[in-house]
């Protein structure tokens, strides 16, 4: 019994350990690659550690090819929309959760059916919406369809239910405005799900590409998803070169992610439990 | 305090959030659908005098394109497959991860669920190459078994089975978080009650897990399909809809309709399907779900 017990727990760890390592094989060549001399990605069978670590192709990129551009757009892009949408979102929310008014649900519910809807129909009247306005490559257009979420103010919605009315009650009795609830009380006590969901937006806004790929036609207006997708074109031979952006590309998203982990594993598990 | 909050005070609150998702959602939604009934193309757009209204015209062109047909063939042929495919690794992922005989569980999560923040683009660029029919190492392996290379990207029969198993390796974590929830809420007694009555393994995973993890299961079957549905990134970057349209989805062609043609009033149409057949599909989910948790 002992025996078999050891023998299925070495089994079950070592299927764990191959499944890791299977995740990992694309991350670790995709490194590797990036830090080999020209040509050397291309041979087989295929190297997995750099014969000398060359990091040509990362001077290359932020030299003759803007990266550090793409990645400055990425930055402003990411940041502005997290920021704007959770304003927007957790003053919604605090309407939906909190304040009374008629057709609350109806609005709400409304709103939950909105979710269906796949965002590819809006993209090309807005797209030329924006045009008329002048918003095409700027960083406020690239922003406008992350603005305000659903999603995100369902999420911080069914948390800020979880605040007790007696506080706010009292803080109005004491003469507090909705104002000075809202960012006094609400926002302090919401940390946890406000930093759930920035990493989600966040990360969401690194990540995007369709749209970016619609609003920024300027190459200096470029995200860098957008960016690598057109090297792609250009470059498709210099596989060390496109593994280097690539790296550029993920980089933070990783380390973000590793940071904030239990964040972002926890805002799944609350964006999945129904009303 | 019972009383209604004053006007005023709500329409502060919500008019941001409200007045982006009317203005930048619901109008284009509006307008989209208008749109579709007309044949707004590259002239009308240097002219909006030019636009004529033209019924069903669009709708009727698209069930008579042939293109159209591939590209749906496509995408039914991602979501349909891909998507269960996708569903069962996250959990059999999720059932290895919650038995007690895995150590260092918190690791293995955290490495499986690496692929899903990661972005597409920049990972569906590293596979290409893994793909590459001469130096790629999903060749490799497969010479290391003696099977020969396969020119996974360049042959019509395995470019979309190629971006499954991308889509499969992206995505797993996600779901497998969502299971491994599912997994934990499920009473332990229940499990023991099954052993002392003789249950086999096989018996315990159908008669106790599947059931129990039934609502996370429906709950990820409709987002993961949905998700799916959207199919783009990856065949824009890896395969440009090829090889001989093997891989091009709903949404590029849209895209490839819209902003490369410059054929308006056809690709907001072709999105205007999508829309539809996401929400049949749901709407036959949501009546499946209801027939067998009554």
């Amino acid at each position: 019994m002992k025996r078999k017990f050891i023998i299925k727990s070495v089994l079950l760890n070592l299927v764990a350990i191959s499944i890791g390592v299977l995740t990992l094989v694309p991350f670790v060549w995709m490194i590797s690659a990036s830090l080999m001399k020209t040509g050397e990605s291309a041979k087989f069978p295929p190297r997995f550690i750099p014969s000398e670590i060359d990091f040509s192709h990362y001077v290359f990129l932020f030299q003759n090819l803007d990266m550090a551009r793409y990645f400055l757009n990425s930055l402003i892009v990411s940041i502005l929309i997290t920021f704007i949408s959770l304003l927007f979102n957790s003053m919604a929310a605090y309407a939906f959760a909190k304040l009374k008014f008629g057709l609350k649900d109806n609005l709400f519910k409304f709103l939950l059916s909105l979710m269906i809807v796949p965002g590819q129909v809006t993209m090309l009247p807005l797209f030329l919406m924006l045009k008329e306005f002048g918003l095409i490559n700027t960083y406020l257009g690239i922003s406008i369809p992350g603005m305000a979420s659903v999603f995100g103010i369902f999420l911080l919605r069914q948390f800020m239910l979880s605040i007790p009315d007696s506080l706010i009650d009292a803080a109005r009795i004491d003469g507090a405005s909705d104002f000075k609830i809202f960012f006094r009380i609400i926002i302090p006590l919401s940390r946890s799900i406000l930093i759930t969901l920035a990493i989600f937006t966040f990360i969401g806004a690194w990540n995007d590409f369709l749209w970016p790929l619609i609003i920024m036609t300027d190459s200096y207006m470029y995200t860098l998803p957008v960016a690598l997708a057109s090297l792609m074109g250009e470059h498709t031979q210099d596989i060390e070169l496109m593994m280097a952006g690539s790296v550029i590309t993920i980089t933070p998203i990783v380390i973000l992610f590793a940071l904030v982990q239990k964040y972002y594993i926890s805002g799944i598990l609350i964006g999945s439990l129904k009303e | 305090m019972k009383e209604k909050t004053s006007i005023g005070i709500v329409l502060i609150f919500l008019s941001p959030a409200l007045s982006a998702i009317f203005l930048f959602f619901i109008l284009p939604l509006l307008s989209a659908l208008f749109i579709s009934f007309t044949d707004f193309d590259i002239y009308t757009l240097g002219d909006f005098r030019r636009l004529k209204f033209v019924g069903l015209e669009n709708y009727i062109k698209i069930f008579e394109d042939d293109l159209f047909y591939k590209a749906l063939y496509n995408t039914f042929y991602f979501v349909f497959i891909g998507g269960p495919l996708s569903i069962i690794t996250s959990l059999l992922a999720a059932l290895l991860l919650n038995s007690k005989f895995i150590k260092l569980k918190k690791f293995f999560r955290t490495v499986y669920f690496l692929p899903v923040v990661t972005t597409i683009v920049a990972v569906a660029i590293v596979w290409r190459y893994l793909y590459h029919p001469r130096f790629g190492v999903f060749n490799y392996i497969l010479s290391l078994f003696g099977i020969n290379a396969i020119d996974w990207l360049g042959d019509p029969k395995y470019a979309m089975p190629a971006i499954i198993l991308l889509a499969i390796w992206k995505n797993f974590g996600y779901n497998m978080i969502l299971f491994i929830a599912g997994l934990q809420n499920i009473p332990t007694e229940l499990y023991e009650a099954a052993e002392l009555d003789g249950a086999s393994n096989w018996q315990k995973f159908k008669e106790i897990t599947l059931p129990f993890l039934a609502p996370t299961t429906f709950f990820i079957s409709i987002i993961t399909m949905i998700g799916y549905f959207q199919l783009f990134a990856e065949p824009y970057v890896m395969t440009q809809g090829g090889p001989l349209n093997s891989t091009l989805s709903m949404v590029l062609y849209m895209y490839q309709e819209g902003f490369r043609w410059w054929n308006i009033g056809y690709s907001v149409s072709i999105a205007f399907i999508l829309f539809i057949i996401i929400l049949i599909i749901t709407l036959i989910q949501f009546r499946y779900e209801k027939k067998i948790h009554y």
